[in-house]
């Protein structure tokens, strides 16, 4: 989902710059846990030299490997940004400690829309801060397509056979079959998602390919019409083609959202909550939205957006087009075990 | 004497402590997770999963995609090896750097670059566009899985089949030609036999790995083509099912070992063992041991 490798070595070069600040006052540190190439380092930086407090800075390259990471427990982190699902079973554990936003200086800027989001996974808003946010849609070829695109029904009608391409990856091929027959995405149903298996199945021989990183690049190659995409790779096809165009179906999706937490052995939970109302800070969080330039929950930000980008849904989508998304909150582990297994007769249908 | 041997038995530590590290006791633990439930108690379901409908298939393509793959490897590999054989050194040894040469680069790169050669816009389909004909729809099928294995693992067959025919006296094949056999017959009935050795490695250093790869299908194949290899990374990545992953390779392990014995055999004792002034066992022209020395 948020693979960016590259950068990480970058940014642990520049890491140093920024360390030897405020010798006078007693040494704070903070040590953050963030997903890869998922902040400018230059507001690491920024951070350091107006507050004296040093940052340990370390990335993970998914959810899943901050979490095995964290839980093993060898370094003491006191800040982590984690993807919703992770922060609900964070919370579940007692792993992090509740942070009163109310009492930030810049909380406000974060929009109450997100806030509300953000109950699916952090009932409250007790725990976890919004930090960036995206969908899942189609991205297409407005060259190739004939009608408007706006339903899942182009994947599943035949009328794009072998021009498409899906997601390699399980929660993100089933979410789109279960939105198109109008069921939650955390289902635990057997009878619906084996009602999306037979619509997947059905639907394979139409399918090119089930491609992860490289999907973004079939569109943009022209060697496929439309593909499932996250809205953050959407937005980069679209600097490489400006033909293509993304849609958040109205069906509805998935809305992810990915969060910052304050773990519950942080050492120094007033530079922590320092930390993260310094990141929801305008000049700050627009520096990281040029950064990623994923959706941000910063209204400061979105009012400073052109025209042209707040149209764009891949950049800033408007409630409207959200509503009947939901946030993934993975299923108990009876359905993931289904899941799994339908997924592997799917592939090798 | 004695003395000696036990000394030069010492050598032989390192790979000894090497491979228990990193061979003996990963595959205890395969094997101890594959005959074990997610509770720990002992259970023979996982080595029985793989007869179930959907491992049975992916079995089969894969054995499919490797018996082909190894069958067109062998074949690709014969002429060049006879091409090869006649040059003069210099250019012999730029032929075999020219082969081994992209293994330098990496292989997932490799694959990807295929991936674009092949693509519907790629340029395979340009110049065969260019020349008039139909585009090939080779992206995302079997043929590109095929074409990807093939291509990677050709050296890997090429390597060890010009080492025992490099090794064929050109008097013998001289001999033949004088007592009147025909180029084919030559072929068929000298240089053929006396490269079975290395055409065995061969077939063992294609066949096995094109049978548990999963990355090329993953990149070639589109996501479409599901092989045993790509089950088995499931269980351990996504299902985190590490039981059924050991199940599943286990057994396979065990077909792949029953289908290999023939080779294996041959490879730990060669069929004609010749004996030096000391007694030791000498290795068959073009045993494993030669045609790894050529690929390093």
């Amino acid at each position: 989902m948020k693979k960016r490798i590259l950068a990480a070595a970058a940014m642990l070069l520049c890491l140093p710059l920024g360390a030897c600040e405020g010798k006078n006052q007693p040494a704070r540190e903070l040590t953050v846990f963030n997903l890869c190439e998922y902040m400018d380092p230059k507001a690491i930086e920024m951070f350091t030299l107006e507050t004296g407090i040093t940052i340990k800075y370390e990335e993970a390259l998914t959810a899943e490997d901050m979490y095995t990471k964290y839980k093993a427990g060898g370094i003491d982190y006191d800040l982590l940004c984690t993807c919703d699902y992770m922060v609900r079973r964070l919370i579940a554990e007692g792993e992090v400690q509740p942070v009163d936003f109310s009492s930030f200086e810049y909380g406000k800027n974060i929009g109450q829309r997100y806030w509300d989001y953000a109950t699916a996974y952090d009932p409250g808003n007790k725990y976890s801060l919004p930090y960036f946010w995206g969908t899942v849609g189609i991205l297409y070829d407005t060259t190739k397509v004939h009608g408007p695109i706006d339903s899942w029904d182009v994947l599943f009608n035949g009328e794009y056979s072998g021009e498409i391409i899906m997601q390699n990856s399980m929660m993100d091929t089933y979410i789109v079959a279960l939105k198109y027959l109008g069921y939650s995405l955390n289902t635990t149903d057997e009878a619906e998602i084996r009602a999306a298996q037979d619509l997947l199945v059905a639907q394979k021989p139409d399918v090119s390919a089930y491609l992860v990183d490289e999907a973004r690049d079939e569109v943009v190659a022209g060697n496929a019409t439309m593909a499932v995409v996250y809205s953050g790779e959407a937005y980069l096809g679209r600097e490489y083609n400006p033909n293509l165009d993304y849609v958040i179906p109205k069906e509805g999706t998935e809305l992810w959202i990915d969060s910052w937490l304050v773990t519950k052995n942080c050492k120094d939970p007033d530079a922590a909550k320092q930390f993260l109302d310094f990141l929801c800070r305008e000049d700050v969080a627009q520096m990281n939205f040029e950064y990623i330039y994923y959706s941000t929950p910063n209204e400061a930000v979105l009012n400073g957006l052109s025209d042209e980008e707040r149209a764009d849904e891949a950049l800033a989508p408007d409630p409207d087009s959200c509503q009947n998304s939901e946030i993934c909150l993975q299923s108990d582990a009876a359905t993931t075990e289904l899941l799994n297994e339908l997924w592997k007769e799917l592939r090798g249908n | 004497m004695d003395r000696n041997r036990k000394q030069r038995q010492l050598l032989a530590l390192p790979y000894v402590l090497w491979s228990i590290a990193f061979t003996v006791i990963p595959l205890l633990v395969i094997i101890r997770y594959a005959v074990t439930d997610k509770d720990g108690h002992f259970s023979v379901s996982n080595l029985l999963a793989f007869s179930t409908p959907v491992n049975a298939k992916a079995f089969l393509i894969s054995l499919e995609i490797a018996l082909i793959c190894t069958v067109i490897c062998v074949l690709l590999a014969y002429p060049l090896v006879m091409v090869v054989r006649r040059l003069r050194i210099s250019r012999m040894t730029f032929m075999l750097f020219f082969l081994i040469m992209p293994m330098w680069m990496n292989f997932i790169l490799r694959m990807l670059a295929l991936q674009m050669i092949l693509s519907n816009n790629g340029i395979l389909n340009m110049i065969v566009t260019g020349l008039g004909f139909q585009p090939l729809a080779l992206a995302n099928t079997k043929a590109a899985v095929i074409i990807g294995v093939v291509y990677d693992y050709l050296p890997f067959m090429m390597l060890p089949i010009f080492n025992t025919i490099s090794d064929i006296g050109e008097d013998v094949l001289e001999a033949a030609s004088d007592l009147g056999a025909s180029p084919l017959s030559v072929f068929f009935r000298v240089i053929l036999p006396m490269s079975l050795p290395g055409l065995k490695s061969g077939i063992t250093i294609v066949f096995v790995p094109s049978m548990t790869s999963f990355v090329i299908a993953d990149i070639l194949g589109g996501g479409k083509i599901q092989l045993i290899g790509n089950i088995i990374e499931q269980e351990f990545t996504r299902s985190t099912n590490w039981n059924l992953g050991s199940g599943l390779s286990a057994a396979l392990m065990l077909f792949m070992l029953v289908g290999m014995s023939f080779t294996i055999k041959d490879d730990i004792l060669p069929s004609h063992p010749v004996k030096d002034e000391e007694g030791e066992k000498k290795e068959a022209p073009g045993g494993e041991g030669i045609s790894r020395r050529a690929v390093l």
